[in-house]
């Protein structure tokens, strides 16, 4: 199995209390933000993804969000370059871009194979829609956001494969010349990842022979998780192959603790401002009207109960929403898992919401120590 | 008064159309909210007028086609449903997104047109004036913020939902959304044309409007200088629904 450290750089220090207050921390108004302290935790939270590389994780992994305390990465090809030239062997994951989101794809077929090249093809290349909360703050139209996903990724995948210069005559974007400096070095282009909280369509589209991208389940209950999982499995069948566990991913929080009550006892308040305040935004701005098919959101909303409710930490280790324990908790958790599911990568957030650099640290060596060399030699 | 309930078929695209009346034919062009059910505002108008409430394409029972992608798209089919229906000296009233598109009908083609009634219109940005965010509304707060009074805000809400309806008010939100989402709720190429609309201009504003405040309404006297302005006391975004008569008579005047 391959194990990738990943990040969401939260604002970590966020006014609690404002951030309850307000109900939400996106679109929280950045009178609350101190560029003192987003100077200290960006530091902080890039030292401790190269840390990463140190206590022998195979990836590790930024991805985008836009104003928001959730996370402090509206580019994260800002932080995957300092971490292209502080790294040596570690893969670069960012997960993702936001396709929709950005005014062209170009751009981002540009950068992640700058990357690529920077870092001697270490780069995974992962795409995404953004939430639902970005079409709001970024304006861009939720009900054509599958079209431009779709669109962006063509012309990126063109563009890293194609010799140029050609044209491209989309819907939405269009250029006439085509012809990238630079090239990605992996060949024939980096490894594209798809992160997802869960759907049939991008589970189709994902798995489709021309394509055969890794699918990743990310924060979920683990029934939903395994649920997601075999569902790809199942379409790569329907396709007429079997696919790799290196095609499924899971991306889960965790916290390894000497004992299964340190472990909930350090993580408690962190991982509950986590769920519970950073992760939390009403309805209306989580699904815009086309961000999700219509029959999908109905069911959000006869279950918006059960979501939008606080969860307790106890509740989310039930759910498996959350990995919590001593190492050998962790260890014989994830084996369970796997067994069951086969995913052949597993991203873990050491960090979330609040918790402080010491801690994360203390979960990390814990991880790595004790529980990575377990799982790694899953096969 | 007995309304016709049926549809009709123009550019391959279904639309339930709802029709009563004798006269001159008006075309009443309904908001994001849709057209759901026959209004008393409807039949008093049809004691005058041949009186059509189409639901839009994308809206209600109507059929979503896929060539609908913007405000220009919708104006352009209603300009063919005007000719497909043969209607001719019409009085085209719209009210909110429905305003919006009887203006972007009116700068293209005003040949099949007598007047246009714009009834708190969506469709231009106004300076310093700051719509209310539907999107980010729960359906409960939209049916709140579209009334003054909230006895008639109580009593739409009061009615039970079914899965039909649910349908219809997702079905709704997404065409809006998907007309009207970015640039929100106007069309900033819209008022360099404005001139072109040489058929008399009445515009209606309820004064306590939470949606489209009307603050926005100075902004259309200065845009449409001839036009009859009427702003009605006591009264949210639907003049025509909470102020029935005051808003027949202004129409008819």
């Amino acid at each position: 199995m391959q194990i990738i450290l990943f990040h969401l750089m939260p604002y970590a220090e966020v006014d609690i209390d404002a951030a309850r207050k307000h109900g939400t921390v996106w679109g929280l108004p950045n009178k609350h933000y101190d560029p003192q302290v987003a100077h200290r935790l960006y530091n902080r939270f890039l030292d401790e993804l190269e840390y990463g590389e140190e206590l022998g994780f195979d990836g590790i992994s930024v991805n985008e969000h836009h104003q928001t305390a959730y996370g402090m990465m509206p580019s994260p090809i800002v932080t995957a370059s300092a971490l292209a030239r502080r790294t040596k062997k570690v893969k670069i994951a960012i997960l993702g871009s936001a396709l929709p989101l950005r005014t062209h794809p170009m751009m981002v077929a540009e950068e992640h194979a700058m990357i690529d090249v920077i870092s001697g093809g270490r780069l995974i290349s992962g795409f995404v829609r953004g939430i639902g909360a970005e079409y709001h703050t970024f304006g861009v139209n939720p009900t054509i956001s599958h079209d431009r996903f779709h669109e962006a990724h063509d012309l990126i995948v063109r563009a890293w494969t194609e010799k140029g210069p050609f044209s491209f005559e989309g819907h939405h974007y269009r250029v006439n010349y085509v012809n990238l400096w630079p090239q990605p070095m992996q060949k024939p282009h980096p490894p594209i990842w798809i992160p997802s909280q869960g759907s049939k369509e991008t589970i189709d589209w994902a798995a489709h022979p021309d394509r055969r991208y890794t699918y990743l389940q990310t924060f979920s209950p683990s029934k939903v998780v395994a649920r997601y999982l075999k569902m790809y499995r199942d379409t790569c069948q329907g396709f007429g192959y079997t696919a790799k566990d290196s095609q499924l991913g899971w991306s889960i929080p965790i916290y390894v603790g000497k004992t299964d009550d340190a472990a909930r006892r350090e993580a408690k308040v962190h991982f509950e401002n986590f769920r519970n305040v950073f992760v939390r935004m009403p309805l209306e701005m989580l699904l815009p009207p086309g961000y999700t098919s219509r029959d999908s959101l109905k069911n959000v909303m006869k279950a918006k109960a059960q979501m939008f409710g606080d969860v307790t930490i106890e509740q989310a280790i039930e759910l498996g929403l959350f990995v919590c324990g001593s190492p050998q908790t962790v260890l014989s958790i994830f084996k369970n898992h796997w067994n069951e599911m086969r995913f052949g990568n597993l991203l873990v957030s050491c960090q979330f919401g609040t918790l402080p650099g010491d801690l994360t640290r203390k979960n990390m060596e814990l991880f790595a120590r004790e529980v990575m060399p377990g799982l790694k030699a899953l096969n | 008064m007995k309304f016709s309930d049926g549809f009709v078929e123009v550019l391959g695209c279904k639309v339930h159309l709802r029709r009563a009346g004798k006269g001159n034919p008006l075309l009443f062009l309904h908001g994001a909210s849709g057209a759901p059910a026959v209004l008393p505002f409807m039949e008093k108008l049809a004691e005058r007028f041949d009186v059509l409430v189409p639901e839009h394409p994308g809206y209600g029972q109507s059929d979503e086609p896929a060539w609908l992608e913007n405000i220009h798209d919708m104006a352009y089919f209603y300009l063919d449903f005007l000719k497909h229906l043969g209607l001719k000296e019409v009085t085209l009233v719209g009210s909110s997104m429905g305003g919006w598109i009887a203006m972007e009908m009116a700068v293209r083609d005003t040949s099949r047109l007598s007047s246009l009634v714009l009834v708190g219109p969506a469709g231009i940005a106004a300076p310093g004036v700051k719509p209310a965010d539907i999107f980010l509304m729960s359906p409960e707060e939209v049916v709140k913020g579209l009334f003054f009074d909230q006895k008639l805000a109580a009593a739409r809400l009061a009615i039970p939902e079914t899965p039909e309806s649910i349908d219809v008010g997702l079905k709704n939100r997404h065409t809006t959304a998907r007309l009207a989402w970015e640039p929100r709720l106007h069309d900033p190429f819209l008022p360099k044309w404005l001139h072109r609309i040489d058929v008399p201009v009445k515009i209606i504003w309820g004064k306590q409007d939470k949606i489209l405040p009307a603050a926005f309404a100075s902004h259309y006297q200065k845009l449409f200088p001839k036009a009859e302005m009427f702003l009605f006391d006591d009264c949210g975004h639907l003049p025509h629904v909470e102020k029935a008569e005051k808003f027949v008579e202004a129409v008819c005047r």
